[in-house]
């Protein structure tokens, strides 16, 4: 068990100008899960794997407890990894795959066996032992890659997308799994992943990275309640949040033909270079439908209806607003939760207005949260 | 359910009764009568003068002078055609071919020369692959144009070399030079055979714990097997069947099969008995060799390693 501190890491490919990872400073506690999550090549891999010792460390200091393993070897460093492929050595039974670690280091036979049927027990692995890895499923796989962590009692976990391959339901099952006997074994652990579902529900906390650039760390609640700037804002969240940059007037911001007050606060750290603009964000279940007319909403044409049961989505386009600046995620609709049973058809026209306290306000032109 | 998934492109299964139909159209358009007709008459016009070799070597001297091979089959019809071991006995035995000892020499020739140049080939693959130094790639290169020089051009220089340094006369000039032709190519199969191997493996080995000796003994090896195999019965077909370099880098003590089956032609033109047998006997190792380990052509052993 040990903390693992990233002290001004960076990561520089030859040949490229722009760092991977870039000063990246972060404390992880002893025993907690942390997730590095980030769209595809925003340096999340590369500073796991820089922990690992895979990757170089160009400049800053990493340690794991109050060791310096900037320059140490992989194998010296005392972590297990599993890997997005899983990488099991294909000439070898399960049980030498789980046992392979232990043997290096010169563990007696029995007692690598007895560890290796322990780690089995807990991972349900027991009756395939003596298999290969190609006639084994991909949830098994999987479980073989988490065994042959597992039983190095190593001081940290890093896992590179370990569930990226597999199906969707394996997906949800396997993650409460993870998640479960993290905590049960209480080994710090740091997780790569690029979905913010899994983030979300696995992490005790989650660092977004972007460009190689830390953005924030935090608990889930506070990624979500809290997002520092607009990037963030726009990651963590599914349905994402609704996102647009529109003009003050007056101390309100005017959203379509509503007016949304804002705080003297938040105002007062708007600068020049906004040249009157905040951009805005409030999630989708942060608006409440209301009757057309109602003063302080703002009217949306239903382009679509999204149901699923339990919730019910409005796609639509706000009205008067011809030049799409109003986005969640990756379209360019806003995103409304309803009353999954009352929904609107295509083409009609809804009233909403959004709950006081319950929008986001950042800088029109850095991005960083206002207030 | 996980809220963020990738978007599903567009289905690129094509419909059950699609793929049926590409299958048809695809076997269609690969099988056609004309091919298949011209390379069975390949195929026999490859054959029949070997098999014809073969049957002459069981056929006594007289018989061989007297009429063809193919009258064989008739005179076995009408209970005259002999067999015998005679020639065979004769080709490995008589004291003016002697057979046996050139066949002894052969297997001491081949067998390190296909053992030499493995095991550099494999060390200096495995560095080229997975260990990162300074010029790695134009170093890569260079061994590999290697290859472009003709063995021809080496013949006089080596020889020269192989005199100077006191070696000559016995089996190492032929060891030397078998490894030394062999090894470019060695190097670039192997390296790309170790390149195909997921690095993910290997850094989870050094994770695992293991250095570079650990990984190449545990970790490469056994998952190169066939490409070390694939690549020792061609290293070991061309050693056994190489005339030039056993001719020119070796002595009388030291020659191969191949060097006194082509003498005997040479000298012994009209013997048609001892020939035949002779030539049989150095086709029979490379025939074994080829039959007992083809099996490592076809099998991949890298199933299940990653998720596929």
């Amino acid at each position: 068990m040990a903390t693992v501190t990233f002290d001004h890491a960076t990561r520089v490919y030859p040949g490229t100008e722009r760092p991977a990872v870039d000063q990246l400073n972060l404390e992880i506690e002893d025993g907690e899960f942390l997730v590095l999550v980030g769209p595809s090549g925003c340096g999340k891999s590369t500073s796991l794997r820089m922990l690992a010792g895979l990757e170089d460390v160009n400049g800053g200091h990493i340690f794991i407890g109050d060791r310096d393993v900037t320059d140490v070897q992989p194998k010296d460093r005392d972590i297990a990894m599993v890997f997005q492929n899983y990488a099991l050595y294909p000439h070898m039974s399960v049980a030498d795959n789980m046992g392979f670690a232990l043997k290096i280091a010169g563990t007696p036979k029995a007692e690598i066996r007895q560890r290796v049927e322990e780690a089995a027990k807990i991972l349900d692995l027991t009756e395939y032992l003596d298999r290969k890895p190609k006639a084994l499923s991909g949830g098994q796989r999987q479980r073989v890659a988490m065994g042959r962590a597992i039983v190095r009692q190593p001081q940290v976990f890093l896992m590179d997308e370990p569930l990226s391959n597999l199906d969707a339901k394996l997906r949800v099952q396997t993650r409460t799994q993870i998640a479960s006997l993290q905590r049960r074994l209480g080994v710090t652990t740091v997780y790569v992943t690029h979905d913010q579902t899994e983030a979300l529900t696995m992490g005790d906390r989650i660092a977004v990275l972007n460009h190689g650039v830390l953005q924030q760390v935090g608990t889930p609640r506070e990624m979500y309640d809290r997002p520092n700037n607009v990037f963030v804002a726009g990651f963590i969240g599914s349905p994402a949040m609704n996102i647009g940059t529109f003009d003050v007037k007056e101390g309100v911001v005017k959203v379509g033909s509503a007016d949304v007050p804002l705080e003297r606060s938040i105002a007062s750290g708007m600068t020049d270079a906004d040249s009157g603009k905040v951009t805005l964000g409030f999630r989708p279940e942060a608006l409440d439908v209301v009757p057309v007319g109602t003063p302080g909403s703002f009217d949306v044409e239903v382009n679509l209806v999204e149901e699923l049961g339990s919730d019910a989505f409005v796609y639509g386009t706000l009205k008067g607003d011809t030049d799409l600046n109003l986005t969640a995620g990756e379209t360019n609709q806003l995103i409304v939760r309803i009353d999954p049973r009352s929904v609107p058809d295509k083409g009609d026209v809804i009233a909403v207005s959004i709950q006081a306290g319950h929008s986001h306000v950042f800088s029109a032109t850095t991005g960083e949260r206002l207030g | 359910m996980s809220t963020t998934q990738p978007a599903v492109a567009p289905t690129a299964v094509p419909p059950q009764s699609g793929v049926t139909e590409r299958a048809r159209k695809a076997k269609k358009r690969l099988t056609s009568p004309w091919a298949s007709g011209i390379a069975v008459i390949i195929a026999i016009a490859w054959t029949v003068p070997t098999f014809g070799l073969l049957v002459t070597s069981f056929r006594p001297e007289l018989d061989i002078r007297r009429s063809g091979w193919w009258t064989v089959f008739g005179d076995a019809f009408a209970g005259e055609g002999v067999f015998s071991l005679r020639n065979y006995e004769s080709a490995l035995f008589d004291s003016s071919t002697n057979l046996i000892d050139y066949f002894v020499n052969s297997l001491v020739i081949t067998l390190p020369a296909v053992f030499i140049p493995i095991t550099v080939a494999l060390l200096a693959a495995y560095a080229f692959a997975w260990i990162d130094f300074k010029g790695r790639d134009i170093l890569f290169v260079a061994v590999f144009a290697l290859q472009i020089v003709p063995i021809q051009i080496t013949l006089i220089p080596l020889l020269s070399a192989y005199v100077r340094t006191g070696i000559n006369g016995t089996f190492w000039p032929i060891w030397l030079s078998h490894s030394m032709f062999a090894l470019p190519l060695a190097i670039f199969l192997l390296h790309n055979f170790m390149r195909d191997i997921p690095s993910s493996l290997v850094e989870a080995a050094r994770v695992d714990g293991a250095g570079h000796v650990k990984i190449f003994f545990s970790v490469m090896l056994p998952l190169l097997t066939p490409a070390i195999a694939a690549f020792a019965i061609f290293q070991f077909l061309w050693v056994w069947n190489d005339l030039l370099v056993g001719l020119v880098m070796g002595s009388t003590s030291t020659s191969p099969l191949t060097v006194r089956v082509a003498e005997m032609a040479g000298s012994r033109g009209g013997d048609w008995h001892v020939l035949s047998a002779g030539a049989f006997i150095s086709i029979l190792v490379p025939l074994i060799v080829f039959l007992a380990l083809q099996r490592y052509f076809v099998r991949g052993m890298l199933a299940g390693s990653v998720k596929g």
